[in-house]
């Protein structure tokens, strides 16, 4: 195998590299148009198009938040319909959780997976293709419904019977339940991508010890996916079933179950917290390195704690049920479990905090982020200990003090460390860096906005309010807190729009980054940023945890894979040996038509089960353009 | 006759009081102790880890470089905190443990009283081993202080979920299922609930009050609801009977002693002795029992009654009826 040899030859570093540098461009570039921006299947292109995507569902989800925070910034107001607003919390929710926070985490590893293992690509690129545009077909289907005042109201959970037939007449469950079909399916295929490319693609040397801790982050989050879907799959199919097809599994006259939907939902729910939150523990462990110059504290403990919160993630659903009525004896159970995710919760935070003491914290705007992240992550972490408890969710539950802590949880425990994120990686995305006055100003207004707009949730919860009523009497006490909680939601939403206009503007306008603006180690600040359409001139050879503070600039490579084809090093999944080159798909447009098929198909299915046994020829025609098998120069070989 | 009054006074002197940090019974205060518990520890925790932070924060900026720390310190640290976690985490796992029977009290066989939830309302139904003596009411519940209560608790459409806050946590409605509650008043008044579990459209407007009084007076309002409807006196109410009868109300509502026995909406045979209407959407006088019967969708959008076109002077008659059925 002469072509992994760790140092490149002499030849290949001097005269001709410009020459196959030009040629490496050429052989991976997507060219200019837009039947090529439909075919592309660069990890970079398609991460950068799934981020900014979800990014604009946060927004609408933003402004749907506001609407609600109009509605009950009093007592029975009547800005907003009964119905109208059961439409908004619902694709609120929904919304929030599958169109932006999954999606987002999974589009940061879309793009940045690939670049820190030290590949070219993702494993099944076109796969990757075909799931951001099923990703955004689900989108539209679920704001289209809202715009045509036709959308889900049964909330993100939509709990049978309030969802089936009966009592949910009219096409919105329907939607609600295909919305959520879309979404697993392209998380699942990003999921397989990310497994796949985690183990089989790293860079020479990088064993499972060196792999970062992002990385690892997002390995387990896949691995979470794979598993948690598939009881939501059974759950929407059982509901789509009962309401279109007849079938009566959820019907309790028919010998159906109420108590299963919540069951399968919850087996699924309960992971997706920490489908969100893990890629956040990985992100924070990066820039914490980062912004402290120092190794993240604790590699062996942090990557133990990940999966031990994957593996509790799934022994703890029914702690959202403590009031359906299970038997005591299992509630028990699940309250210890539930309280035992605190153990490798603590852990992660505890390991930050050493290295936080042992490092010199530089107070840019990620960092800031990091601190606000600990800050509210650590009192969302607390107030999940409390609802844990059979006794004390007894009274919260259902209220906004569970409103509160999911956001604390969730916006403290992913949000911030994300938009952190994104003023980190922005430069090696774009090129450019964002601006850090407005990126104080930005984290300033949210972080305050943030606690002064949930935090009296915890008290509103308390004093009794309960969640998903559209408004309340004047003479229950909650008048003044609802209304200091809507005006500080205004000064939240200013904090976000402050972030979207830097990010707008310093997509053009921001100083030039160069390679590794903040003096990082891993992989990817490796590259010129935004890095070329091969990533690596050379496929880097791994040597330690950091490989950028501990070979610098003279990274060792591995030469030998061809510059005239699309070809990766394929590794062993331990030791990260290198096994086999192995050719990346080109470019196709036949992901894009077969995501237009399959679309079709889902959103037809709503109105008549035929439109599966019809819509299935399309489907069945792209995939075979898709997988229709071509003379490659290798087979020639 | 006495009762509304009494109950309206009890309500503005309990006004505002939907709270679990204001418990009148053994169960909610038990839970409120735990609150309380937890609210503590998890401060004294939230204290500890800020405090840390800052210093590390604080000490790094001012550290010279080449610091003193090793991994291996620093790694004694961090396990110590872990096991710190541990503890504390098993410490509140035992206290909710603790805590969780005062949610299943009674064991003894107490009065029990069905409590089935509809959209949008609240069916109780008193059972009695002499069917005679069994009789319904709606969106308010009457219960004996100082003795448990056994809830039964059923769903006919969706699930919804019994909270009364000062008195105990919540349990849900779901059909196809019962559930027990235990309710246990430790002091006469009224107390405000509403559905917790998202049950559609009118989700908001499902209240309930809990009048909680001394054995007594409770023995007192069991008889006279037990007892049929009073045949009204004065004419307007008279006449509003019979604008009753002749139009599709009968055909939803039950008022025992008439020939009204519809069961889709809320049995009214005592309803004037109720201190509101809507399932806590309105006090219950007859202006707002006049608008409800005139326009009951403007007033609760979906909720499952129609709208009876009735002249300016039956609804007159028939406001004073349902007034004058105490």
């Amino acid at each position: 195998m002469t072509w992994f040899g760790k140092t490149p030859s002499p030849a290949d570093l001097a005269a001709g590299d410009e020459k196959a540098e030009a040629l490496l461009r050429r052989t991976w570039s997507t060219p200019a148009g837009v039947l090529a921006a439909l075919s592309t299947v660069d990890h970079k292109i398609i991460g950068r198009r799934y981020i900014a995507t979800a990014f604009v569902f946060l927004m609408l989800g933003g402004v749907l938040a506001l609407a609600m925070r109009l509605q009950l910034a009093f007592p029975e107001a009547r800005f907003i319909s009964a119905d109208r607003y059961n439409q908004i919390f619902t694709v609120h929710g929904s919304n929030m959780m599958f169109l932006f926070a999954v999606p987002v985490m999974e589009a940061m590893a879309v793009y940045l997976v690939p670049l820190m293992v030290g590949t070219r690509n993702i494993a099944f690129p076109r796969l990757n293709a075909f799931s951001y545009w099923i990703f955004l077909a689900g989108g539209l289907l679920l704001w289209t419904s809202l715009a045509l005042d036709t959308a889900p109201d049964v909330g993100w959970f939509a709990y049978v019977p309030l969802a089936g037939p009966q009592y949910g007449p009219g096409k919105r469950a329907d939607i609600w339940a295909q919305m959520i079909t879309f979404t697993e399916v392209s998380a699942l295929a990003v999921a397989v991508e990310i497994v796949v490319t985690v183990f089989k693609l790293r860079a020479p040397g990088m064993s499972l010890d060196r792999i970062p801790i992002f990385v690892w982050s997002m390995l387990v989050t896949a691995f979470l996916v794979i598993m948690a879907m598939p009881a939501i799959m059974l759950a929407s199919s059982s509901l789509i079933l009962d309401r279109l097809v007849g079938t009566q599994f959820f019907n309790p006259s028919e010998g159906g179950d109420a108590l299963l939907w919540q069951h399968l939902f919850w087996f699924f729910g309960h992971p997706e917290v920490y489908i969100i939150f893990l890629p956040a523990v990985g992100m924070v462990s990066a820039m914490i390195s980062t912004f402290t110059q120092r190794p993240t504290f604790g590699y062996l403990p942090l990557v133990l704690a990940m999966i031990a919160t994957g593996v509790l993630a799934f022994g703890l659903w029914v702690h959202h049920m403590f009031v359906a009525g299970l038997p005591r004896v299992g509630s028990s159970f699940f309250t210890a479990s539930s309280m035992a995710i605190a153990i490798p919760a603590g852990t992660q935070i505890f390991c930050w905090l050493a290295t936080l003491w042992d490092g010199r914290p530089i107070f840019k705007t990620p960092m800031l982020f990091i601190i606000g992240f600990l800050i509210t992550f650590v009192i969302g972490g607390l107030t999940g200990v409390m609802v844990a408890s059979v006794p004390f969710d007894t009274q919260v539950h259902d209220t906004y003090f569970v409103v509160a802590h999911f956001h604390y949880v969730l916006i403290g425990g992913s949000v911030f460390p994300l938009i952190g994120a994104i003023y980190y990686w922005f430069p090696k995305m774009t090129g450019r860096m964002m601006s850090e006055r407005l990126g104080r100003w930005a984290f300033g207004l949210i972080f305050t906005g943030f606690h002064l707009t949930f935090f009296p949730m915890h008290m509103l919860g308390l004093q009794g309010m309960p969640r998903r009523v559209y408004t309340y009497p004047p003479e229950l006490p909650w008048a003044g807190l609802n209304l200091f909680v809507s005006l500080s939601a205004v000064i939240l939403a200013a904090g976000f729009l402050v972030f979207f206009i830097d990010v707008l503007r310093s997509v053009r306008h921001g100083p030039p980054a160069g390679p590794n603006p903040w003096n990082a180690s891993t992989l990817e600040w490796a590259m010129p940023s935004p890095p070329p359409p091969y990533n690596f001139r050379h496929i880097p050879v791994v040597e330690s945890l950091e490989p950028l503070w501990t070979s610098g600039e003279a990274l060792p490579v591995a030469t030998g894979l061809r510059l005239d084809r699309r070809e990766l090093v394929v590794s062993s999944v331990t030791a990260g040996e290198p096994e086999a080159r192995e050719s990346s798909p080109a470019d196709s447009i036949w992901p894009f038509l077969a995501a237009i098929a399959t679309s079709i198909m889902l959103i037809a299915s709503i109105f008549s089960p035929w439109a599966v046994v019809w819509g299935a020829i399309p489907v069945a025609i792209t995939l075979t353009g898709w997988f229709w098998p071509k003379q490659t120069p290798e087979d020639e070989s | 006759m006495k009762i509304a009054p009494a109950c309206v006074l009890l309500l503005s002197g309990c006004a505002g009081a939907q709270s679990a940090l204001d418990a009148d019974g053994p169960s909610a205060l038990a839970i409120e102790n735990l609150i309380f518990l937890f609210l503590a520890v998890c401060g004294v925790a939230f204290v500890l880890v800020m405090g840390v932070m800052t210093w590390a924060l604080v000490r790094g900026r001012n550290e010279p470089a080449g610091r003193p720390q090793t991994e291996r310190s620093m790694g004694r640290v961090v396990a110590g905190a872990v096991v710190a976690t541990f503890l504390v985490i098993t410490f509140l796992t035992a206290a909710s443990f603790y805590a969780t029977p005062s949610l299943d009290r009674g064991k003894a066989d107490p009065p029990t009283i069905l409590v089935r939830g509809q959209q949008w309302w609240w069916q109780f139904s008193y059972l009695d081993a002499d069917p005679a003596k069994t009789f319904q009411t709606a969106n308010e519940l009457h219960i004996p202080v100082g003795t448990d209560v056994r809830l039964r608790l059923e769903a006919s459409d969706v699930i919804h979920s019994f909270w009364v806050p000062n008195l105990t946590g919540k349990q849900d409605l779901v059909p196809g299922r019962e559930n027990v509650l235990t309710l246990n008043a430790a002091k006469p008044g009224v107390y405000r609930g509403q559905c917790a579990e998202f049950c559609g459209l009118q989700h908001s407007h499902m209240a309930l009050l809990v009048i909680a009084e001394e054995p007594a007076d409770y023995a007192r309002w069991l008889d006279v609801q037990r007892g049929l409807a009073t045949a009204p006196t004065d004419g307007e109410a008279a006449a509003g009977k019979l604008v009753f009868m002749s139009k599709p109300c009968a055909a939803c509502h039950t008022i025992r002693g008439t020939e009204a026995v519809g069961t889709t909406g809320p049995d009214l045979t005592h309803i004037g002795s109720r201190s509101t209407i809507g399932a806590g959407l309105l006090d219950n006088t007859r202006g707002s029992i006049s608008a409800w019967i005139a326009d009951p969708q403007t007033l609760k959008p979906g909720n499952n009654m129609p709208l009876v076109p009735v002249t300016s002077e039956e609804l007159r008659q028939l406001s004073a009826y349902m007034k004058g059925l105490q």
